[in-house]
């Protein structure tokens, strides 16, 4: 029912999100990468499954941990590394770094440093959708923290009494920072809350793509007939702590192993051998050409030069 | 003054109010592009509590002038993304007061976005608020707080004084492709001027002066600026000749105008209603004594407001923003007269 070269397509992005940020971990180790890095290791499944289901003029709005996101949504890998190395050739000439990575005119509204910030933005480029009669949609990745600020609510809302076409997707990884749901919420199924709403809510399990895929593809639908917006819930979890200096202690040991045993790669790599018909080589081969990209990646990052500060002085005097 | 003269030298007779002059230019800028809307509390079928948007709704519809739930924050940061993918929203915030609910949206989202993203995504939004005291509205609905947008790189601030200043700075804030705050006077609203029918816009960044004089400068925006000219009568009376400069936008200022005022005048008495700490005051006057030091005769004057909550009582809130005869006594003493 799927095509070899859709799973396969499917699990080149999960792929290249997991090298793309085991191998920065390892580039900010080395003192390439400063400030904050928020690892996607984990949750892949979700933008990957997600953004799959997007036509090529519809838009996303990320978060602070939005590099799964923008490569979901075909960002470029040398752009993304030299940007979080803060180069002059990334994104953002190293204006933006890890948490403002954006490129509009492929329909990535960017991520966003502040916690629910985003989610509010998505729904204006909804609403301009909707004023222009467009039948384009919004997919607002945002997460359970952002889930217990008050523009959720509001946003929701918003979207809701205008019909806009507003896939809300909660990346439920069980953690507010260091804070674990079940204390920061009295019911942990986030999904509910859309019925409060008026909303239609849905749950899926945010580690495996295709379920992901599936639900995305229903909600993106949808929006497009104008019966928006939906809030998919998709339980993941992190593989490590909040950022890349946060050793994650407060994630007990049990759970953070059964999730492993759920590694939403390895799920997807298993759909392209099981379900595409690929053949163990190939798959490797898939993984030889990711691993190939993402160092020419690093090697056009490094070789970046650093932003101008003349220039930059000389631009800010305007001000 | 009979008929006053615009920027372009044209003559008028033409008397409407502030917020008829603000409602013309919503409506000609939404006649003008499709991509411009309103979106806000109150504002469709009530017209909003000033009037400004009177009318609009029956002419443009629902998706053109949007009411919204008490939502501050995020009909704020929907402005945000709408302007980002190619709308010119016009967001209405009831009060400036109520501005610190949508923070995030203006200072950490909207005012960055450009910068953010390497110069390549614009916020091409107008938040448009009200402030100031003079109605009776206590401590969270009479501030003046301009010099929290002031402070933010990345957003340009508007403060009209006039009907005519208000609509040809209103067009040109909406055609910005920047995140411009638009912030009108509660006082102002009613106040009639001369504004021609003519289309025409004011350019940000470009000062005005709405007195000439020669003894002494005095720079004051939005309600201050009336203030100012009516003590610069008085004065007048007394054979004093007072400048009175109104900057009408804070970003950017027109340093230049100011500049050259002082260097004429060498007396330089700065008013505004906000209060006295952290004010936008205090800035104009850092400006004008590093770049002007050798022409001031004086120190420079600041008659701001008091460091206080704006009172409920009527004599007490007169009190506590300048009085005419604050700005009066502020000139004498920069005279030494």
């Amino acid at each position: 029912m799927y095509s070899r070269d859709f799973l396969e397509q499917l699990y080149r992005t999960l792929y290249t999100i997991r090298v793309f940020e085991t191998e920065c971990i390892k580039l900010y180790r080395q003192g390439f990468i400063i400030g904050y890095f928020h690892p996607y290791l984990g949750e892949e499944a979700i933008a990957t499954g997600a953004c799959a289901a997007l036509r090529e003029d519809d838009y996303i709005v990320s978060t602070h941990r939005g590099h799964g996101h923008c490569i979901a949504r075909g960002g470029q890998l040398e752009k993304m590394a030299a940007e979080v190395l803060g180069r002059q050739d990334g994104y953002c000439h190293g204006q933006g770094g890890s948490m403002h990575i954006a490129d509009v005119t492929k329909g990535n509204i960017g991520a966003n440093g502040v916690v629910g910030g985003g989610i509010p933005i998505g729904v204006g480029a909804a609403l301009g959708i909707k004023i222009r009669g467009g039948d384009e949609v919004v997919i607002v990745f945002f997460s359970d923290g952002a889930s217990n600020n008050g523009v959720f609510a509001e946003s929701l809302n918003l979207a809701a009494i205008w019909d806009l076409p507003v896939v809300f997707m909660l990346e439920n990884n069980q953690y507010a920072v260091s804070s674990p749901i079940e204390e920061m919420t009295r019911e942990p199924d986030l999904y509910k809350r859309a019925a409060g709403y008026g909303v239609t809510g849905w749950l899926v399990d945010g580690n495996d793509v295709l379920a992901v895929y599936e639900k995305t593809k229903d909600a993106v639908d949808t929006c497009r007939k104008g019966k928006g917006p939906v809030l998919i819930e998709a339980k993941t979890y992190r593989h490590g702590g909040h950022h890349v200096n946060d050793p994650g202690l407060y994630m007990p040991k049990e759970r953070m192993e059964y999730y492993k045993a759920r590694d939403p790669v390895r799920i997807g790599r298993k759909y392209l051998l099981e379900k595409g018909g690929c053949a163990e080589q190939d798959v490797e081969a898939v993984e030889r050409q990711v691993n190939q990209r993402m160092q020419e990646a690093i090697e056009y990052a490094k070789n970046s030069p650093e932003p101008s500060v003349e220039q930059f002085l000389q631009e800010v005097e305007q001000n | 003054m009979s008929g006053a003269v615009d920027n372009a030298g044209v003559q008028t007779d033409r008397q409407i109010m502030y917020r008829e002059a603000l409602n013309e230019a919503l409506r000609e800028e939404m006649l003008r592009d499709e991509s411009v809307f309103l979106v806000g509390g109150g504002i469709g079928r009530r017209g909003g509590s000033y009037k400004v948007t009177a009318g609009l709704l029956d002419e443009f519809g629902p998706w053109r002038v949007i009411d919204t739930p008490i939502s501050e924050a995020s009909f704020t940061g929907a402005g945000v993304g709408a302007a980002i993918t190619g709308m010119r929203p016009v967001v209405e915030i009831l009060f400036i007061d109520f501005t610190s609910l949508i923070i995030d949206q203006i200072v950490n989202q909207a005012a960055k976005y450009r910068f953010m993203s390497g110069g390549k995504g614009k916020v091409p939004m107008v938040l448009r608020t009200q402030g100031g005291s003079g109605n009776g509205l206590a401590a969270q609905h009479s501030q003046s707080l301009e010099a929290w947008y002031y402070h933010v790189p990345g957003l340009k601030l508007v403060m009209p004084s006039t009907p005519y200043d208000a609509k040809g700075l209103l067009k040109s804030a909406i055609r910005d492709d920047d995140p411009v705050v638009f912030l009108e006077h509660k006082l102002l609203y009613m106040n009639k001027g001369p504004v021609p029918e003519a289309e025409y816009t004011i350019e940000l960044g470009v000062g005005d002066i709405k007195r000439r004089g020669t003894d002494v400068s005095i720079v004051a925006w939005s309600n201050m600026v009336g203030r100012a000219l009516s003590a610069a009568e008085k004065l007048a009376q007394e054979g004093i000749e007072a400048e009175v400069i109104d900057p009408r936008t804070l970003v950017p200022l027109d340093k230049q105008l100011i500049l050259e005022s002082v260097q004429k005048t060498e007396h330089l008495v700065i008013v505004q209603e906000a209060v006295r700490r952290g004010g936008v005051a205090s800035d104009i006057a850092s400006i004008v004594q590093h770049e002007a030091f050798d022409s001031l005769d004086a120190p420079i004057e600041i008659v701001a407001g008091k460091n206080t909550p704006i009172p409920f009582n009527v004599h007490l809130e007169r009190a506590s923003v300048p009085r005419e005869q604050d700005i009066i006594q502020a000139v004498k003493g920069s005279l030494g007269a």
